[in-house]
């Protein structure tokens, strides 16, 4: 009749993680989800259930401004899809190439970026696009393109899509990282056993390598969704928190800092500002849900 | 015995010691104007205690963008300075009714100042003030003399002139015409909409109509500023709207354009950089002879802390702040910052002297979106902002942006409802 032991080092080995990770965390989330809930009125702070979200999803001053970043963010993440991440595929194919020679060179060269602060990022391709002293502009005139040139950053039509592609830029290091480690795994006798078949170069490729990395493209998708959703530095760096022209690069983090902290006259509003930050991580939840409930348990996997 | 006495004298002057310390009071001074720290540690401070021995003054700035936050959280903590510098209207008004500044109306001294310089620092009756305006900033343009000189043209003062003048240096080519961009925003509506607006609104007479609902942004006088800079955009360079401000102010310092749109705070440091001759010219207007208004905007001011331990001595202060000595050394320190005192200044910037002239040929106001009618959701200033570039670009029509910006207002401010 001995009992097991309670076995407490499990909860001495996990305490230190588990209040950090809730006082950093898992209260703030909380204690944000809850200020979205009350107001302020003549300097006291009032309990107004759902109300700030009603403001923010009908109210037609505040609700053209939630689609419209809505909208954008939207866009930011569908050309990360379509550009970013078949490119790092792309990229991690050409590295994993047994007979590519400085591969190691143009791995390290494509990452760097993805290390550079927002600020530097931001900074350095506002220079190159810069129409008075930048380099895009003389560069394009020295192939006789000039007329292609246009100020890309400060038109409403464009200036979204060149921030993202900027971002594109930065972060092409992050897919085609995890998807040359994922190509790497592939065992050698899977391939020779597809070449016994028939089955060599491109058709290897889409027909043995890219079901196996699946998953990790999955993973990376999820990524992309999540930064994207979140993201905000490198809009704030290079448009400034009214994330201009004409709040065409606004997006959820920018319109939540305005709301949140306050910008030039506008005093900050940390109700509301709760409110949209709140919205981001509901769509951010969902998101996640539909992916892992909807997506990642049909997944096929292959025992390699 | 003899120990004795030295024991007293000991004591003696301890206690002597500390009474003189007693007397001696320190004021801390709350401020965001850290590039003025080595002005305050050499001029302005040791000015003030040589006519007032016994009252030590400390100069502790922080940085301009976390002023506000980390003010409001000195205060509600009680570790704030005894005087703090106050950013223009609704920020500073907040905190007076905190509770955390000091009505100052009875301060003999506030009398100094004209009622557009308090008013960015009263309750919106006028009934209380709560801090002593300190300076201003005046727009206009500024221009290269040797690019005029070159071309020929004249000082425009009328609009016609001004266009003309325009129109002659783009064709020449040898400048661009205007330095200005629109990615930054905010150049378009205040060195744009608000420098050159007071002169179709009347100055004080629209802005004051505006607040008190009897004229709307739809009407001629709020709308024609947004058709006059809807021209200005084929003067401005290539690429205009990716410009930011550090690059206009390089293109003209370059002495690559002819004009540039300006606040007077830009004097101090086009001074240093740019190495050809400049001169200003006010707002044009419409026609020769018409009276001129000019944006004269109130900036900083300096107010006490309600929770102070040392408010006579603090008032003190205050009071040398709102007299001509003080102006004086601050005004000529910080060139394109201009006292507010009712007493002229004798400036030396020959620039800043051109800018200040303009008080006495011309009827001063305030920005117009500044006071009140940026308060509630959508922000009118930022709309502003919006709106003015959208009028350089060409993307809307003045009616349209005026109705916008009415529709906006009339949304959250009742004289407008």
């Amino acid at each position: 009749m001995n009992r097991p032991r309670f076995r407490w080092h499990i909860v001495v080995f996990l305490a230190p993680a588990v209040l950090v990770y809730t006082a950093v965390m898992i209260f703030p989330l909380f204690n944000t989800l809850r200020l979205a809930l009350y107001t302020e009125i003549d300097q006291s702070r009032v309990f107004v259930g759902l109300q700030n979200f009603q403001t923010l999803f009908f109210d037609p001053i505040w609700s053209e401004q939630f689609w419209n970043a809505l909208g954008n963010n939207f866009w930011f993440f569908l050309i990360h899809m379509l550009v970013q991440n078949p490119i790092g595929i792309a990229l991690a194919a050409l590295l994993s190439h047994p007979r590519l020679r400085f591969a190691a060179l143009y791995r390290s060269a494509i990452f760097i970026p993805t290390i550079l602060s927002f600020v530097i990022v931001g900074f350095a391709w506002k220079l190159i696009l810069s129409p008075i002293w930048g380099i895009a502009p003389s560069m394009l005139d020295a192939i006789g393109l000039k007329s292609l040139f246009a100020p890309w950053l400060g038109k409403e039509e464009y200036a979204l899509t060149t921030l993202a592609l900027i971002s594109v830029w930065q972060f092409v290091g992050i897919p085609m990282m995890l998807i040359y480690a994922a190509l790497l795994t592939i065992p050698e006798e899977i391939l020779e056993a597809g070449e016994i078949d028939g089955i060599t170069g491109a058709s290897a490729f889409w027909k043995i390598k890219l079901p196996l990395i699946l998953p990790s493209i999955g993973i990376i998708s999820i990524l992309t969704f999540v930064g994207n959703f979140n993201a905000f530095d490198l809009i704030y760096a290079a448009q400034g928190a009214l994330a201009g022209p004409d709040f065409s690069t606004d997006i959820l983090g920018t319109f939540m800092y305005r709301t949140f902290f306050g910008f030039q006259l506008q005093l900050g509003d940390p109700h509301m500002g709760s409110a949209i930050a709140g919205a981001m991580f509901a769509i951010i939840l969902v998101g996640v849900c539909i992916y892992l409930f909807g997506i990642q348990t049909r997944m096929r996997r292959y025992q390699l | 015995m003899k120990r004795n006495s030295l024991k007293l004298a000991l004591l003696g002057t301890t206690l002597m010691a500390s009474t003189a310390y007693a007397e001696d009071v320190t004021l801390v001074i709350e401020s965001w104007r850290n590039d003025d720290l080595t002005l305050w540690q050499e001029q302005i401070i040791p000015a003030f205690e040589a006519k007032h021995p016994g009252i030590k003054l400390q100069f502790t700035p922080s940085a301009p963008a976390e002023y506000n936050a980390v003010l409001n959280s000195k205060l509600d903590a009680g570790s704030a300075g005894d005087l703090i510098t106050c950013r223009p209207f609704d920020a500073s008004l907040a905190l007076y009714e905190a509770g955390h500044l000091t009505d100052l109306s009875s301060v003999d001294a506030m009398s100094n100042f004209s009622d557009v310089a308090k008013s960015a620092w009263q309750t919106d009756d006028g009934s209380a003030s709560f801090c002593v305006p300190m300076a201003s900033v005046i727009h206009g343009f500024i221009y290269n003399k040797d690019a005029f000189a070159e071309l020929g043209i004249e000082v425009p003062t009328t609009e016609d002139e001004f266009f003309a003048a325009l129109d002659k240096i783009k064709e020449d080519g040898t400048y661009i015409p205007m330095a200005m961009g629109t990615n930054d925003q905010w150049e378009a509506a205040t060195m744009g909409y608000n420098n050159i607006g007071p002169n179709y609104w009347k100055g004080e007479e629209g802005r004051q109509a505006l607040i008190a609902g009897e004229q709307k942004l739809t009407d001629e006088p709020w709308t024609a500023p947004y058709a006059t800079l809807a021209r200005w955009g084929q003067y401005l360079g290539d690429g205009y709207e990716a410009q930011t401000y550090p690059d206009s102010q390089n293109i003209f310092t370059l002495g690559r354009a002819a004009i540039y749109p300006a606040g007077s705070w830009e004097i101090a440091g086009f001074n240093t950089q740019a190495d050809f001759e400049m001169g200003a010219f006010k707002p044009p207007v419409k026609n020769a002879g018409d009276t001129c208004y000019i944006s004269d905007h109130t900036d900083i001011g300096i107010g006490m802390n309600a929770a102070s331990e040392h408010p006579e001595a603090a008032k003190t202060f205050l009071t040398w702040v709102a007299s001509p000595e003080f102006a004086e050394i601050f005004g000529n320190a910080v060139p394109g910052f201009f006292p507010l005192s009712k007493t002229p200044v004798e400036l030396q910037d020959p620039l800043a002297k051109e800018f200040v002239g303009w008080r006495d040929e011309c009827e001063s106001t305030i920005r117009s979106t500044y006071q009140i009618l940026s308060r509630g959701t959508p922000n009118l200033e930022n709309e502003t902002w919006g709106a003015s570039v959208a009028a350089i670009k060409g993307a809307s029509t003045p009616e349209e942006l005026g109705a916008d910006l009415q529709k906006g207002l009339s949304s959250w401010y009742a004289p407008h409802q």
